[in-house]
């Protein structure tokens, strides 16, 4: 019995050991900086200066649009969001259905699929420059053949945001891969009942696979607004020089570029840290809504809802 | 977790029609093509770029851009500096990531849970939410263009995530196995290096897996920490190419290309582990 306790001592004290360096990690990398951001926000801070107390000055500054370049970041980020959200979960849903089928080569098809996802996004970014380069680039050149005249896609504010959404259906092999992991867990005997009763395809996609990937479809929803509103790359790297940022005028200017730019650029480190805890506050906000909706329009199965 | 995955796999998949084959094979063909048009273009000379009607296979190809791109800049180092982040950031991750899960998961003590909990918060954390006073940070401590900004959160936890994921592994562990070689006399440490350790192969490659892709393919921290071109990792080394050759598309997709090979070896080597890993990350949705 003794031992027993002093066994128990042991493992009390490699338990703290053992989880020490996430302690400190959370300590030093997550809360105290989000500690940190919260204070920088209220002030007016440059770098290697000492900051100073402005209240909510740099809050009012974004709402008084005393920067247009607030408001046309927000509006470039909302339409990427909204148009790069459905898009990509649409072409992968309608890619993994394809996948799910009793086809030939089915690795090969989904490795294909995959791929651009795997290769690093600033490479990528540099690939769709020259494919979508508006004189030189094949996609237009294509679009001549055709006889119809090729939008300026990067170089006009109009198309630069689709341009880049159109980008990312083409990397939705992670969403794919998750799609297809949802469908394959989808009870056989379903679909079996279904045939019994004389349903089609149709019936089964919409009274069977629809409402069984229902929480798959639900977490891309989330994850795909939260990552669609820190998209940075993109801009950084296709629409940015080192004197511009998110061109042509403000239109790519996306949000987490907006804070970068304000920051490392512009030295504003207490406005930036503002707006880089309005955007945690809507990732927040939007979290928390999706979690909310889901009680009521996902199906979970086995009636547990989570 | 994978177990679990593996075991439900009563997997459905309809008839196919061949009517399945044409859009997926044009859908695969789309989705191949800018690689393709990236190898042509790293082939050709400057002067068939800006031909009014590209070909789709090269005339004269010829790997003179790869020469000129990659002796232009210091891509060598590029790659050394982008590699040596990349393999101490896995090898930080793997290390602390398992401990913290081991604690997590095969250790009781008392504020086990509450801790747990309080750390998890930091799993959907932005990093944009605390870059700014972290920059702030490493600069005061002098260590901004250097590797350590990138390298050391690896060292303190390496991620929750990879923790989350690691503590489901372990959980699946029969407790037994630990639980005898204490009685028998063994220490923690040794339980986690002999038993724990050895069992979680799948789960440890793909958390490494994913960390190396996650650090050699970032942009954002080594941009704002890395100031000289002798620290550069090779996205910034690109990036600068993209500002200093810009239009010379040739180049910029020797360049490109070079960049994307190393990607493209660990994904044919390790696609398996790759597809299991976001499978994994997808299914606790």
């Amino acid at each position: 019995m003794e031992q027993h306790g002093a066994i128990r001592r042991k493992e009390e004290t490699a338990g703290w050991l053992f989880a020490t360096p996430v302690i400190l990690g959370w300590v030093i990398f997550v809360a105290g900086p989000v500690l940190v951001t919260l204070a920088l926000s209220l002030t007016d801070y440059t770098v290697g200066g000492t900051p100073r107390l402005v209240g909510l000055g740099n809050y009012r500054g974004f709402f008084q649009s005393a920067d247009p370049s607030f408001f046309a970041s927000v509006r470039a980020t909302a339409l990427y969001g909204v148009l790069s959200v459905p898009a990509c979960i649409a072409v992968s849903f309608f890619l993994a259905l394809l996948l799910n089928t009793r086809i030939r080569a089915r690795g090969l098809f989904r490795a294909a699929l995959f791929l651009p996802v795997i290769i690093p996004l600033a490479a990528s970014s540099v690939i769709w420059m020259w494919l979508f380069q508006p004189d030189f680039g094949v996609v237009n050149f294509v679009i001549r053949a055709l006889g119809l005249h090729g939008p300026q896609w990067l170089a006009s504010e109009r198309t630069v945001v689709p341009t880049m959404v159109l980008m990312n259906v083409w990397l939705t092999g992670n969403s794919i891969v998750i799609f297809l992991a949802a469908l394959q867990g989808v009870p056989r005997h379903l679909y079996e009942a279904l045939e019994v009763d004389g349903g089609n395809a149709l019936h089964k996609l919409v009274y069977i696979t629809l409402p069984m990937v229902s929480p798959t479809i639900f977490f891309m929803v989330i994850t795909g607004f939260i990552n669609a509103l820190q998209a940075f790359v993109q801009p950084a790297i296709m629409t940015s020089d080192a004197y511009h940022f998110g061109g042509p005028g403000n239109s790519s200017l996306l949000y987490v570029l907006f804070i970068y730019r304000e920051a490392f650029r512009f030295s504003k480190l207490g406005g930036a840290s503002a707006a880089a805890v309005l955007l945690f506050v809507v990732i927040a906000v939007l979290t928390w809504t999706f979690f909310k909706m889901s009680r009521s329009l996902v199906y979970y199965e086995g009636g547990e809802r989570t | 977790m994978s177990g679990q995955t593996s075991a439900r796999r009563p997997r459905r998949r309809g008839r196919a029609g061949w009517f399945v084959y044409p859009p997926l094979a044009l859908l695969a063909a789309v989705f191949l093509f800018p690689f393709y048009w990236m190898v042509k273009t790293s082939l050709v000379d400057l002067g068939s770029i800006f031909e009014p009607t590209p070909s789709l296979v090269p005339k004269h190809p010829s790997f003179a851009n790869y020469v000129t791109a990659l002796t232009m800049f210091p891509f060598g180092r590029f790659f050394l500096n982008s590699l040596i982040i990349a393999a101490l950031t896995v090898l930080g991750t793997l290390l602390t990531a398992s401990m913290c899960a081991f604690s997590f998961s095969r250790l009781r003590w008392r504020w086990r849970n509450r801790v747990f909990s309080v750390v998890l918060t930091g799993m959907m954390l932005p990093f944009f939410v605390v870059m700014i006073p972290q920059f702030i940070m490493w600069r005061n401590l002098h260590l901004t263009n250097g590797f350590t900004p990138l390298i050391a959160p690896a060292w303190f936890g390496g991620g929750v995530f990879n923790i989350f994921l690691l503590r489901q592994f372990f959980l699946g562990i029969p407790r037994d196995l630990d639980e005898a070689a204490v009685m028998d006399g063994a220490g923690y440490t040794r339980v986690f290096f002999q038993i724990i350790l050895p069992l979680s192969k799948p789960a440890l490659i793909v958390v490494g897996l994913l960390t190396f892709l996650a650090s050699w393919n970032d942009y954002l921290a080594p941009l704002i920490f890395i100031t000289t071109e002798d620290k550069y990792t090779l996205m910034l080394g690109l990036n600068m190419f993209l500002g200093s050759y810009a239009a010379q598309w040739n180049y910029l997709m020797a360049a490109t290309c070079a960049i994307v090979v190393p990607s493209l070896i660990i994904f044919l080597v390790a696609q398996k582990y790759l597809m299991e890993g976001i499978a994994m990350t997808g299914i606790k949705g």
